[in-house]
């Protein structure tokens, strides 16, 4: 009935446990090695893109609109700029405003969901109220919003977005918390007089990383989409920042006549997007197959 | 159920609450001016001004906060800088529209997700299994705004079988005045007959309808096909199986029959963040509805209405929660006592 072959778990003890099972799954291997390389076009896309220049501001109208080929293997946009310069270029904006983000909201959600999930009491109800608040505006309109209002610029989105964010990961840690916070071996800690703190971090906190991370990964794609959809509104990236959202917007009036100055940063927003759910997907399968419904 | 209707209720008054002081503090506390956002950025030194006294913004913070919950709910959610119209009327006649389409997407997300599950379930690791399965992390990892443009380049201006934006032909609309009765442009075209603009309507619906639709294809047919498949086991349709039924009726009639509800409770999370990618594809659709608006309105920093466009989403989708969970609650009495 699975579509995973079940094999036991090869060590026990949680510290030993995490490791030994990605070791057997080749789908998170391969994701992670094709995310890894994005990593590696981010980290050296000045060593790798044919003419750097164009990703800072560089423009030639003389080579406007080139369509695809061997010079400019994705075309060039309506000011002369490699199309596959940027490209590689906006792995460094999107996916790092995503990854920061992320990163940010789960540290705060970290830090929100523990002392309401352990504590529980009116502590827990007003923290999880203002929860309630966030999460009742849907992300990308609260980002939007927020956006909207502060600088305009990268530094604003990625402010926008973690703002939106950490309601999640709180939600998500409290309810782990909060399932473990009365289970004997806390009481034991604290009988043992240990200090809050640590009780926290060393027995409460190792629950809840399985379903944190997990839903980290397939976050980073969710919020790359809207970072894009928010770069698209004018709302994140300034030209002439490569950012693949705000290409998208530039090409906009030249789409119809001209496909790959848009298409292009469409598809690696969409590449980009689809491997970190696939990841998160296949994490669920591998470390929480009580909770996979097959898909 | 009284005591579970009255705690949701009061549960969701304090939710509201608590948005309108979110808005608040978007609108006059995180940024720098806000008599600036209200104002409009091309506004004189003495419209600031005006603005700033009329928004009291020299008063302490709480008394702020009092005057301003105090008029969004006497419905003054301010003048909007860019339309010079009160914001209240102007989503209300723009939220008709972004419903229908939200509406349509989810409808083809229906009519597309559930079919497309099901076959991937009867041929579980075969052919249409995999291309469903593609096909479902393709369509929800696209950037909508992306799709939306790829199919209007694709259908409207390559192939000219549908019109490029808009919510109507003017022309049509001229000869066919529409008389307004839900405010559902398609809806009223049909109650009142009036066919000519329906036909209109239709046509500029369909494409952006399907760009809107293509995240709510992915989740539903990722569901149908995983809950078909869990339904499988279950003893009442190896049952049915072994009765002799075909496969096509223990699929359609028996394993899909369960789920229904989990198909629509998703619809219902997923409206929210439809309705938000309906704002994408409004903005490439020019399509007059709250995405648009809202994507203007950003753009020059037209703060009520951003705000405005905000906080009435947020009150819907309270609201929307509030009847959903009451629902569950009047069908499922095991609910009421959590």
């Amino acid at each position: 009935m699975t579509t995973t072959p079940a094999s036991p778990p090869a060590r026990r003890g949680r510290s030993a446990r995490t490791p030994a099972i990605l070791r057997r799954s080749p789908a998170i291997w391969t994701i992670t090695a094709l995310l890894a390389l994005l990593a590696l076009i981010a980290l050296f896309a000045p060593l790798l893109a044919p003419y750097p220049g164009d990703a800072t501001g560089a423009t030639d109208t003389s080579r406007a609109l080139l369509p695809p080929s061997a010079d400019h293997w994705f075309g060039t946009d309506h000011l002369g700029r490699d199309v596959f310069t940027r490209v590689l270029y906006g792995a460094r904006v999107g996916p790092l405003i995503a990854l920061i983000v992320v990163f940010v909201s789960l540290l705060v959600g970290l830090v929100v969901g523990l002392v309401a999930g352990y504590f529980g009491g009116w502590i827990d109800e007003v923290l999880m109220r203002v929860t309630d608040v966030f999460l009742a505006v849907p992300a990308l309109l609260l980002a939007l919003a927020l956006a909207s209002v502060l600088p305009r610029g990268v530094v604003g989105l990625t402010i926008a977005l973690a703002v939106t964010w950490w309601p999640w990961y709180a939600r998500l840690v409290r309810g782990e918390a909060a399932s473990i916070a009365g289970r004997r071996h806390i009481e034991a800690c604290r009988a043992l007089g240990l200090p809050t703190w640590r009780i926290l971090a060393r027995h409460v906190l190792p629950s809840a990383t399985t379903p944190l991370l997990v839903q980290a990964s397939t976050d980073i794609g969710g919020v790359i989409l809207v970072a894009a959809g928010l770069s698209f509104l004018g709302l994140g990236a300034q030209s002439p920042t490569p950012d693949w959202g705000l290409m998208v917007q530039e090409s906009q009036n030249y789409f119809a006549t001209h496909w790959w100055i848009g298409t292009f940063p469409g598809l690696a927003i969409m590449l980009v997007a689809a491997l970190c759910y696939l990841l998160g997907d296949a994490l669920r399968d591998r470390l929480d197959p009580r909770r996979t419904p097959r898909i | 159920m009284i005591a579970y209707t009255a705690r949701r209720l009061g549960l969701s008054a304090l939710v509201a609450f608590g948005v309108v002081v979110l808005t608040f503090v978007i609108a006059r506390v995180v940024p720098g001016d806000p008599a600036a956002g209200w104002a409009g950025p091309r506004a004189s030194q003495a419209e600031r001004d005006r603005v700033r006294a009329e928004l009291g913004l020299d008063d302490p913070l709480h008394t702020q906060i009092v005057n301003y919950v105090a008029g969004v709910l006497r419905g003054d959610w301010g003048i909007s800088v860019r339309t010079h119209r009160p914001v209240l009327d102007d989503l209300s006649t723009l939220l008709p529209s972004t419903l229908q389409l939200v509406l349509a997407g989810l409808l083809i997300g229906l009519l597309v997700g559930i079919p497309a599950g099901l076959l991937a379930a009867r041929w579980q690791g075969r052919l249409p299994d995999v291309v469903v399965r593609v096909g479902a992390v393709i369509s929800g990892s696209m950037p909508v705004f992306w799709l939306a443009l790829l199919i209007q380049m694709f259908f409207a201006t390559r192939l000219g079988l549908l019109p490029v934006a808009g919510m109507y032909d003017q022309a049509v609309l001229a000869e066919h005045p529409l008389t307004r009765i839900t405010g559902l442009s398609l809806v009223d075209a049909l109650l009142t007959g009036n066919w000519a603009m329906a036909a209109s309507v239709f046509d500029h619906l369909l494409l952006p309808a399907l760009a809107v639709a293509a995240y709510p294809v992915a989740v539903i047919a990722r569901l149908v096909r995983a809950s078909v498949l869990d339904t499988l086991g279950e003893t009442h349709v190896q049952m049915v199986r072994a009765l002799g039924f075909r496969e096509r009726s223990v699929l359609g009639r028996f394993a899909l029959r369960l789920s229904w509800n989990p198909v629509l409770q998703t619809v219902a999370l997923i409206f929210g963040s439809s309705l938000v990618n309906t704002f994408l594809v409004e903005a490439v659709f020019n399509y007059p509805g709250l995405g648009g608006y809202a994507a203007a309105s950003a753009t020059v920093l037209d703060v009520p209405a951003i705000v405005g466009v905000t906080l009435l989403v947020a009150l819907l989708y309270i609201a929307a929660n509030l009847i959903v969970d009451l629902l569950h609650a009047a069908l499922d009495p095991r609910i009421r006592l959590r």
